[in-house]
Parts: C-alpha cells; structure tokens; sequence
C-alpha cells in the first residue's frame, strides 16, 4: 500500500505529479491511499513514498487533465481516488473520455459541475470592502471574507487578479487566504474571519438592490435556486431580502389601485411644444442644411453630395424621388435632370403644381461607379436606405404635409417598408407612421421604356396618378 | 431640497427596473493585467447577485435621468407622470459604476435616459459618461448604453466605440402600437438606427486597404426590448416581429417584457398582473427559433388564436401537435430530428451524437447525458426502450399540463 500526501496549497498539480508517477510503475487504484492537507497520516501507515515519473513518459486524453484540475478542488474526501480509478481505465480504453454513459464518468463530471460552479459563484458573490488608508504606491486596498463550498479559491484566485489588477486586495476563505499585492498574487493558509468593516459603498449597494427589485414580478425560487440561502451571510444585499418579499404584494396592489394622476401642468406645454412642427427632432431647416454641408467636407467613394429637398416649408404635398442622379449632383438640387425635367412636364399636364410641392429624394446621395470620365447610376441598396432615412424623417417632420406621394420602389421601401408589387400598389394612397403615402412609379422608368407606344401609354397613366394627386391636395 | 446620492440612486434605478435586459456576456475579452486599468470581460458575464423577482444583476442598470419630455403611456418617466425626477451628473454615474465594480458588485454599466432637451443633449451627456469611464478612469469593464432615439449618428458612433453593446428598444410590437402609446416615436427611426448599428458593426469588422483594424465597435453587438400585453397584438405578431428583426438586424437579442403596472399609471393601460407565464413562453420560443430550427409559424400554428399555449412548453406542444414524426429512433434519427424531442436540449443532442459513434445507447445513458426523460419517454424509441402505444393515446397532453387551478371555497 503507498499513501500519496497531497498539499492544501497547489492540490491539483500534486495530484497529477503523483497520478503520473504511479501509472508509470502500474500502481493499481486499489494499492493507494490517498491524504490530503494531514501529513501526519502517512506516518501512521509507514507506507512507502509514490514513485515519480519525468512529465511527458505518460500520455492521457487532454480532456481528462481538465477534468482532474477541476476535481482536485472538490469536498468530497473519495475525489483523488476517484479519479486515479477512473485514469487507470482509462488507458486501455481512452475512447471512455467521450462516454456521457460510463458512470463513473458521469461522477466525476457531476463532480466537476459542483466544483466549476462553486467557482463560478465565488467569481459572483465575493464583496469586496475597502480598507480605508491606501497602500504605499497609492495602490487602494480592499478585503473580502468568503466561504466557499469547495476548496475553490485557488483556481479562481486568477480571475481576480485579471479584473482587480490595479488595486491590492486579498480574499480569506476558512481554508486558504489569497493576497495581491504591489501585482503579485501569493496564497497562504487560511484564518478565521476577519474584522472588515462596512463602507459606504455596502449602503448605496443595497439602496441599488431594493429599487431595482419589481415588487409586481415576486419570484422567490427563482432567486433563491440562483443564490442560495447559503451564501445570504456574507452578502451585504442579502439583508434586504425578507423586507422585500414581505412587502411585495402589497406594494404591487398599491401601486395596481391607485387611481391615475393628473398630469402636472408642465406636461402640457412641454408635449404641446414637443408636437410643433420640426421641435420634435430638435432641428430647423438651417440645421440640416448646416449639417448637409458639413457632411458634404469630406467626400464618399462612389456617392456623390447629399442634396437637399426644396419647396415651401409649409408645403402640402411632399414628392419624394429615389436619389439625386449626375445633374442633380452637380448643381446641388434636386429634381432637375432627365427625370426631374420629365415630372415637371407631365405634372404640369395633370394641374399639379410643381413650385406648391416640397421636393426630394430617399435617399441623398447620387450613388454611382466611374465607367471611363461617366458616372454611372448605381440603385440605392436597403442599407444606404436606411442610412439616409434620418435625413427624410428630418424633412418629414419640418414640413409635415398633408399627402406624400411617393415615386418608386427606393421611395416605396423607405416609406412604406416595401418596394414589392408597385405596378399593383399604384394610385391608391396607403397610411404609414410618415402620415398618408400615393405611391406610383418613377419617372425615370417611363424615360427607359424603348417602346414608344408604351411609353405613351405609361405616360398617360402616370399623368393620371399626378393628376388623382392634385386632386387629393387641392 | 437638493437630493443625496442615496435618493437618486434610488429613484433612477426604480425607474430603470423595467427594462429586462442585464446581460453582459459575449464581447471581446480584456482584462486589466497590465496594472493600468480596472475592470475584465471574458466570455460570459457574472450574475453577481439575484433580486427576490428572480432577475440577475449583473450591470449598475440606472437611468442618468428620469426627466422626459416623451409620453409613452407604458412608462413610469412619462412626461405627464408625478413620479418624482431625479438627475445624476456624469461624475456621479463614473462614481457609482467604478466603486460598484471595485467591490465586485457589477459587471458594470447600463445605463439609458429619458430625453431631456432634446435627443442629441441626452445621447451627448451619455456618451461623456461612457467616455470618462473609459479613457480617464481606464475601465475596461462591461457597458451598455441605450441609444436614444433620433439621436445623430455622428453620436451613435462614438458611443460604439467605448459601449460593448447598444440597444435601442422598439417597445411594442406593432407600428400601430407604437404610434398609440409612444407618440413621439417613430418606428421607422428606430430601425434606421439599428439599421446604421449593424452597418458601422460591419464596417468596423473589415480591414481596411492599409490592412489596419478598424477600432472596435459594440462588440456585443445590439439588442432590443418589446413590451407585452400592453397592446393586443397576439404571440405570432410578437414572434414574427422578433424574427424579422433578428434576420434584418442581426440583433443578438429580443427581450420580452411582461407589461407590469407601474407607479402613477397612465389612464390608457390595462393594469393587470404581468402576464409572467406568456412572456416565459415567448422566451422559449424565442429560443427555439435561434438554437432548435423552428419556424415561426410552426411554433405558433398550433392554436387558431396565434398564441402560445400558457400551460406546457412550445415545443412540446409541438410535438403534440405532430405525433406523426414519433416516436423516433435515437440512436439512428439525424441531429435536426433529435433537436425537436421534447426534454432533449442541444447539449444532450450533441451528447448523443458523441457517444452513439462508438456505442448503441441505452435509456439510462440519456439520462447521464442531461435529457429531461419524464418528457422525453413517449417521444423515443431505444434498445432498451419502447413507449409501446403511449404517443397515440388520447391524453398524453394532460400528463404534461398541470391540473387545473383549485378553486377555493368561498
Ligand atoms: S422616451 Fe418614453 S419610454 Fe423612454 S423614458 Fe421617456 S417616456 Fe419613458
């Protein structure tokens, strides 16, 4: 029988330092006995030291060194030996690592669930309080009592030192104390509970605690499976608890019967002045246009400038295109090339009158590629739609027409959140959060269509749409 | 009379309760190893503790002010609401968060506004704060700032980059919703912002011609909030809405949060107890549309009312609902299948698939490998394990759902 002594301090490496030796000399399970943290034990069997093994003479599935690590750390007096029986298997059988079957693996994982848990909680429910008086780097100084289920503290001591790495702290656990200081961490033999005093800061954590609680949503199991009662002792919050749940009910029905409240007076004026035109989004037409040409400094590959609407601010109709094309670019316009020219012509046709209307586009920039010195017309994808759409909601709201009339599918999607089946949509008015939209096609469309039969007739129906339109505005 | 610190933290985080999100997991990892710098993020965030509504604490979840110019009916902070108004200055909230943190307290910050002046002035002083916490006192713990909406996207921007995450809630599930109880919200804003969020996250992913990498920006990523029962829209509509915008978004979440009545309610809203169960249910079917490859119209075509069944799981119902495709062979049915077994999660699939390749499984493995059998047992066939005629009979569902509620003497 050889009786395998492991250390309080750095357990888990003396596990696998002693693990490797005994595989190495084929030591079966039942031929060790394993002590931990009680050096007197091994006098008591006179039992023969584990022999050592040169680290790399044994090979083992990775997965299993992680598994040891984590068990090491657990309660359970049996966990050594669990695991050295379960690594003798192992190397006849190493494709057992990967059996969620095998019992004793499902042990040993269990085990390991309790004990990653247990660290996991410790990562949450250490407080740490400050000390007061800072050390003499300046570095600030703070402790934490904390009674871990298992022997937790040091595997986790490292996430602390990652997150607390520019103050000086130590964390006291019944087993093991760790301490950080000046950046380095060391760990020693534990100690009683220390005195450290409360700090403001316990109090306004608890303020915090009680007021982010919803009395109307009680879910007690819910936090208790969550945070167990056992750690209530050494959170500050805790204390809160009982109060909370005990006043819960009544506080929800409180606050479900009282009758509503007269809105103060200042509420009034506020939203009334909230609703005028353009406050809403806290911009005047001055401030788009300011912001217009401040954007418009720096240049975008392949976009052109943002061009503006224009049209009187009070305007009840508002014409809302795709995107400024070559010529509206250049002259810093909207509605003035090919397309542009197009409408005005045919509106004129249908009684529209195109100076009474706001003009403008989608989206606002003429998007295109270089082909040779010509720029040519790139459509509007959904993302440069919704990058411009702050920029027609501005003018939406300044304006605030009666009727939009929207003119293709860039300003079908914008407005309506669809650019599908416009040809069907046609010449019905459709309400949207932007107040009622006339859809109907793009003028450029009719300027494309090479058939001129087709033309003419695409030509008078979209004369006909102007016309439903002046109709709806007059 | 001035208030302490003490009465505003306690005002603005009453007033911050009701928004469901605490999470701060999945950004990139830093730590503060270094000794400049206070504050770590590795992977999953840390539930630092529960409040008695079973809710984790994990951020400093604060309003910088519950001053409100908005009407939004569902909201304690309303500007036609007596509520009493606090305001923290930036200091206070730099304050909070990194004596908070230093106690280990919190993950760290999260915090949103009511919108006072206007959307800029709100977004700018929250932003100042996320500046100073990161560039003056060095902190590279959590942060989640709500953007406000309207705010410009020149502010949006910087906030991205010193947030790990930004959300900006949609509220309710409709336009029309909106339109009825947040009047001076726009729908159409809020998805153009989270619109220009996904693309400034895009663009900061790629390299630039110089090879250089862009600074990061909300590394994890957006997420966003919907109120329920407040409105009638039923859970296909909720459902729905959530999936488009998880597709057009790429959101990493949708909250649901069960409409609670709250101090000082408005007139306009029904004041019942929050419909706990149902957004329990929509949480599951949520998670089902992400992680299980359900649909949303197969999660909720079921029932003719287009909602959730209160009293067992979405996927059960599911199943119960397609008794056809059972009971399936687990040691032969394919991943997507396994997927669908009600009591079967994805780790307990991936578990099954693992250890299948060497052997034939048997009931009792399953059971070691995390499955929820109670439910499982009718819908699975094994070596050792046949449900015999038990998915045919008549009243497999009422074995799941719980008996109806005693009525009580009176
Ligand atoms: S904008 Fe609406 S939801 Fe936000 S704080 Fe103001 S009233 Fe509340």
């Amino acid at each position: 029988m050889r009786t395998v002594a492991l250390p309080r301090i750095g357990t888990a490496a003396a596990w696998r330092t002693a693990a490797r030796g005994l595989l190495a000399a084929q030591v079966p399970p039942e031929a060790v006995l394993w002590a931990w943290d009680s050096p007197a034990q091994i006098d008591l069997f006179g039992a023969e030291p584990a022999p050592v093994a040169p680290r790399g003479d044994v090979t083992v599935p990775k997965a299993f060194v992680a598994l040891a690590e984590n068990v090491c750390w657990h309660s359970d007096p049996e966990r050594f030996a669990r695991l050295y029986a379960f690594l003798w298997r192992l190397r006849r059988q190493p494709q057992l690592m990967v059996d969620r079957g095998d019992a004793q693996l499902a042990t040993l994982r269990g085990m390991e669930k309790n004990v990653r848990r247990c660290a996991h909680k410790m990562t949450a429910f250490v407080r740490f309080r400050d000390l007061g008086e800072a050390g003499a780097d300046g570095r600030r100084r703070f402790a934490a009592w904390f009674e871990p289920t298992h022997h937790t503290l040091e595997p986790t001591a490292p996430f602390f030192t990652r997150r607390f790495a520019d103050m000086d702290w130590a964390i006291h656990t019944p087993d093991v104390t760790a301490r950080f200081e000046g950046g380095q961490l060391s760990l020693h033999e534990g100690s009683p509970r220390p005195d450290l005093p409360e700090d403001g800061a316990d109090e306004l954590w608890g303020t915090y605690f009680r007021n982010i609680f919803n009395p109307a949503r009680l879910k007690v199991k819910a936090m208790t499976s969550e945070m167990p009662r056992k750690y209530w002792k050494n959170l500050p919050e805790a204390r809160h608890i009982p109060d909370l749940i005990a006043n819960a009910e009544a506080r929800a029905r409180e606050m479900a019967e009282a009758a509503p409240t007269l809105p103060p007076v200042r509420a009034e004026r506020i939203l009334e002045r909230l609703h005028a035109p353009g406050v809403l989004r806290g911009m005047t037409f001055d401030d788009l246009r300011k912001r217009a040409e401040a954007e418009n400094r720096e240049t975008q590959p392949g976009y052109g400038r943002i061009v503006l609407g224009e049209g009187p601010a009070d305007a009840r109709l508002m014409v809302v295109g795709e995107q400024p094309g070559d010529v509206e670019d250049r002259e810093g316009r909207p509605f003035v090339g090919p397309a542009g020219q197009m409408f005005d012509t045919v509106a004129a046709e249908a009684g529209l009158e195109r100076g009474a209307a706001y003009v403008t586009n989608a989206v606002k920039r003429f998007k295109f590629t270089l082909r040779g010195k010509r720029r040519i017309h790139q459509s509007p994808t959904s993302g440069d739609i919704e990058h411009a759409r702050w920029w027609i909601a501005q003018e939406l709201d300044l304006v605030q027409p009666k009727l939009i009339l929207a003119m293709g599918g860039t300003a079908a999607e914008t407005l309506t959140g669809s650019r599908k089946g416009i040809l069907k949509r046609r010449g019905a008015v459709e309400e949207t959060e932007y107040g009622p939209v006339f859809l109907t096609v793009h003028p450029s469309y009719l300027l494309r269509l090479p058939d001129a039969a087709a033309k003419a007739a695409e030509t008078a129906r979209f004369r006909d749409d102007l016309a439903s339109v002046a109709k709806l505005v007059a | 009379m001035p208030r302490t610190l003490q009465d505003k933290l306690a005002i603005l985080s009453d007033a911050a309760r009701y928004d469901a999100s605490c999470a701060s997991s999945g950004t990139s990892r830093r730590d503060s190893r270094d000794g400049k710098g206070l504050g770590s993020t590795e992977g999953s965030g840390i539930c630092h503790a529960y409040a008695p509504d079973g809710r984790c604490i994990s951020l400093l979840k604060i309003l910088m002010t519950n001053f409100c110019i908005f009407d939004c009916a569902y909201c304690v902070n309303r500007v036609s609401s007596n509520t009493p108004r606090a305001r923290f200055s930036p200091e206070e909230v730099v304050h909070l968060t990194t004596e908070f943190y230093r106690r280990n307290y919190i993950e760290g910050l999260f915090l949103s506004s009511g919108i006072i002046q206007t959307p800029d002035k709100t977004m700018e002083d929250m932003v100042r704060i996320a500046r100073t916490l990161r560039l003056e006192e060095n902190f590279r713990g959590y942060i989640h700032l709500k953007t406000i909406p309207d705010a410009s996207p020149e502010l949006i921007a910087e906030a991205g980059l010193y947030a790990d995450r930004l959300s900006i809630n949609v509220e309710l599930p409709t336009d029309a919703a909106v339109k009825a109880y947040a009047p001076e919200k726009s729908p159409g804003q809020i998805r153009g912002a989270m619109a220009d969020v996904k693309a400034q996250r895009r663009a900061s992913k790629d390299r630039s011609h110089t090879g250089k990498r862009p600074a990061k920006f909300a590394p994890a990523g957006q997420s966003t909030q919907m109120i329920i029962g407040a409105d009638g829209s039923n859970d296909a509509t909720i459902l729905g809405q959530s999936s488009g915008l998880y597709g057009a978004y790429g959101l990493r979440r949708v909250y649901y949060s069960a409409f609670s009545p709250i101090p000082d309610s408005s007139a306009k809203l029904p004041l019942v107890t929050p419909p706990l169960q149902r957004e329990h249910r929509l949480y599951q079917a949520d998670w089902l549309m992400r992680f299980y490859g359900f649909g949303v119209d197969e999660i909720t075509g079921s029932r003719a009312d287009g909602n959730l069944d209160l009293e067992i799981d979405p996927k059960l119902a599911w199943a119960l609902a397609h008794r056809e495709e059972f009971p399936l062979d687990v040691q032969r049915a394919d991943k997507a299948m396994l997927l669908r077994v009600p009591g079967f999660g994805t780790k307990t699939v991936d578990r099954i698939l693992a250890t299948r390749r060497h052997r034939d499984l048997r009931y009792d493995d399953l059971r070691r490998m995390g499955a929820a059998l109670k439910k499982a047992r009718p819908f699975i066939t094994l070596r050792d394990w046949s449900p015999g005629g038990t998915i045919d009979s008549a009243d497999l569902r009422t074995r799941f759902a719980p008996p109806p509620e005693q009525l009580s003497l009176f």
